[in-house]
């Protein structure tokens, strides 16, 4: 019996991990198609950032109720992963409670710990799913979010909840076992697990021992399929956020928010036109591996690596839609949708990419009209409230500026008034149309 | 108003053999808006007070290209950049203040990556510096005990973390600083950056300098206060919208300190 249900428990773990596995090389692949930045600078700094952002959810706490729920939910979930480990070597070997004889007294806490956790993330996950669907907060209810990304996730909640009552099923009916020395686990007596001591013997006390048995079996298989579940659905979910958080802070931009980067290629072209040694007529040097650039971003591989990798990381919470300014006003932008439709292409690139065995093939759509308008891009202030706001600083602003770009380099396509003020600053050096010499003629005005 | 303003220029410093202790970049507005110009006004009457030798660069100042960066124009932002950085190092630039945040932020952050670093204060903070070194005292006169609010402009908070030293400059009026529900990193756009300032807002259901405005105006205060030109001027437009233009001022903090020293 147990050899099968070993063989059983080995084919769900490869299969749950190798799934996986495939997927994520998806994902590395997907983003490896964006553009090369270097983000591997100042280490240091960086691990700093990813601890305090990332592990320590600083930036979860500017709303303190929700970061406390959220706080619940992902420390019960980081605990877990110890009793994962247990249920591992339980599922391989045929053991019980593997860890309770060498652990002893440390074991007993470290369960107790995570029904504690396990109940605190219950709380939350209620408490979060009334928020979306009972008190409809606004943010939460927008229409980008109809259809998939609400389904998503209540899902995710709805799993949370079965996970939870899988893990108090199997150590309720456990302790009900162990009370009348039935359990896998030899001897007689209590496990003294803060919760499951109690609701045990209170919930399953009057079942029979088959029963018993049953369920413990129901519970256990089933936390840990919900496991693999849970694993193998973040691909398809915002949820990847939960992996992707870690590596997503770590190569965020260090920078002060408000300095942008400078396009190199444009350096090299106004240095070669501002130097009055460089012969106009010069070829420039050919370099056999160049890629003809492009100023700006149209498409996802125009953007780079970071911006691609904030898409698949950008969990949809919706807070930096509320604080943008373009937003708040009725505007069409919404820095969320701005992440939400780069990871759609970014997506459907990567079917392309499988469909045609490895090459992309042009398939007409591009990031800039077929997802994003130009009317979103043009509502941006670049006030970077959006950024400020993500609590594992995403960046949309950076993608909304590398499209703009890409509108008025490539396309001369700016709004009527831009050209107005660009050419100004061009012949005057000012963006209204005053003459330069007249600059300092305030100081004999009165 | 009595004194006249002295306001030598580079060109005029180096034909003295002179070097000032800072460049005072006027910036675009500050140079042709006429509200913005008495910002201009009221920061050099302060640093005459002060006896700060500054220096401008006069019909030798360009438009830093924020608005055209900000609009996608790399190409215009770069030509401008580097015409800047070469009239800079060939005056021997150093230090420079403006009280533009757009300025600001451009010259301190995207210039050195083109070749330009020099040490850049906005306004508020060389302020705040004149004071704490005791070179400039002020006293609340007219302002003591004022409801005054601050606005916080985007490049200059959380663009680039500047939140106190404005604040500190109104506090040192006797005033009474309140605070909008939305103010330092959490701060609503007064809604003229990324180039807005230029064009027509998109279609919405509001414009973003009335939302802001109803901020500033909710904790009912007598003076905003503000430390842009960009911001300056849509505010005083939200304040106009409002019909509250004789009840609500919209000051920079430098028209603040000049009007406190009455200057």
């Amino acid at each position: 019996m147990h050899i099968l249900s070993s063989i059983l428990f080995i084919a769900l773990t490869v299969a749950g991990f190798g799934f996986f596995a495939v997927n994520a090389k998806k994902i590395y692949r997907n983003i490896k198609l964006g553009q090369p930045v270097n983000r591997t600078d100042r280490s240091s700094e960086r691990f700093k950032n990813m601890l305090l952002v990332a592990f320590g959810q600083k930036k979860m706490f500017t709303r303190p109720i929700p970061a406390l729920l959220h706080f619940a939910i992902y420390a019960a979930f980081m605990i877990t992963q110890i009793e994962l480990i247990e249920i591992f070597i339980d599922g391989i070997f045929g053991t019980h409670r593997i860890f309770k004889e060498p652990l002893g007294g440390f074991y007993t806490f470290m369960i107790s710990l995570i029904e504690v956790m396990s109940v605190a993330a219950l709380t939350a996950t209620i408490f979060f799913l009334s928020r979306r669907n009972l008190l409809k907060l606004p943010r939460l209810n927008m229409k980008e979010l109809l259809g998939w990304p609400k389904k998503d996730a209540n899902l995710i909640l709805m799993m949370e909840i079965v996970l939870v009552l899988c893990i108090f099923t199997m150590n309720g009916t456990d302790e009900v076992l162990y009370n009348i020395g039935k359990s896998h686990f030899t001897g007689q007596g209590s496990f003294n697990f803060t919760i499951s001591q109690f609701i045990g013997p209170t919930v399953f006390g009057s079942l029979s021992e088959g029963t018993l048995h049953i369920l413990e079996r129901v519970g256990w298989w089933g936390h840990f399929i919900m496991v693999l579940t849970f694993l193998n659905y973040l691909y398809f979910s915002k949820h990847l956020h939960i992996l992707l958080a870690f590596p997503n802070t770590y190569f965020a931009n260090l920078n002060p928010l408000g300095q942008f980067n400078n396009l190199e290629s444009v350096t090299n072209e106004v240095k070669l036109m501002m130097d009055p040694n460089a012969d106009p007529f010069a070829a420039p040097a050919v370099d056999e591996n160049a890629v003809p650039a492009k100023f700006g971003a149209q498409d996802v591989m125009d953007l780079n690596q970071v911006q691609l990798l904030n898409a698949y990381s950008c969990t949809e919470c919706g807070r930096c839609t509320s604080s943008c300014p373009a937003n708040i006003t009725g505007k069409k932008l919404s820095p969320r949708l701005i992440m939400m439709k780069t990871r759609d292409r970014l997506e459907e690139v990567g079917k392309n990419i499988d469909a045609n065995k490895g090459t992309f093939v042009e398939d007409g759509k591009t990031l800039l009209n077929d997802y994003i308008t130009p009317e979103e891009l043009w509502a941006c202030t670049t006030c970077n409230a959006c950024v400020e706001e993500c609590p594992i600083e995403i960046s949309p602003l950076s993608i909304i500026m590398d499209m703009r770009r890409f509108l008025v380099m490539e396309q001369s396509a700016a709004p009527m008034e831009l050209n107005t003020m660009m050419t100004n600053i061009e012949n005057n050096g000012a963006p209204w149309q005053y003459n330069q010499m007249d600059r300092l003629n305030w100081k004999d005005e009165n | 108003m009595s004194e006249s303003l002295v306001v030598p220029t580079m060109a005029e410093m180096m034909a003295r053999g002179e070097q000032p202790e800072v460049l005072f970049w006027v910036g675009c507005s500050g140079s042709f808006d006429d509200r913005a110009k008495k910002i201009t006004k009221a920061f050099v009457r302060i640093l005459n007070r002060a006896n700060v030798k500054f220096a401008v660069l006069g019909s030798e100042e360009g438009c830093t290209g924020d608005p055209a960066k900000r609009a996608g124009n790399e190409f215009l932002f770069q030509m401008q950049a580097m015409m800047n950085i070469q009239v800079f190092d060939g005056y021997e630039v150093k230090k420079i203040v403006t009280a533009c945040p757009h300025c600001f932020n451009t010259i301190k952050n995207e210039y050195p990556g083109l070749g330009g670093t020099y040490e850049v204060v906005h306004h508020t903070e060389f302020l705040k510096s004149l004071l704490d070194d005791g070179r400039l005292t002020i006293e609340g006169g007219q302002f003591k005990g004022k409801r005054i609010t601050f606005h916080d402009p985007c490049y200059l908070g959380r663009a680039n973390k500047i939140y106190e030293a404005p604040r500190d400059l109104i506090q040192k009026l006797d005033a009474e600083l309140v605070e909008m529900k939305r103010s330092k990193a959490n701060g609503l756009c007064c809604g003229a950056g990324g180039a807005q300032m230029f064009k027509e807002p998109e279609k919405g259901n509001k414009d973003v300098n009335m939302e802001r405005t109803d901020d500033a105006l909710e904790v009912k205060p007598q003076i905003i206060a503000a430390g842009c030109p960009f911001c300056n001027t849509m505010l005083t437009d939200g304040v106009k919208f409002n019909h509250k233009e004789g009840e609500v001022q919209v000051l920079d903090v430098a028209e603040l300190i000049a009007n406190a020293q009455d200057l």
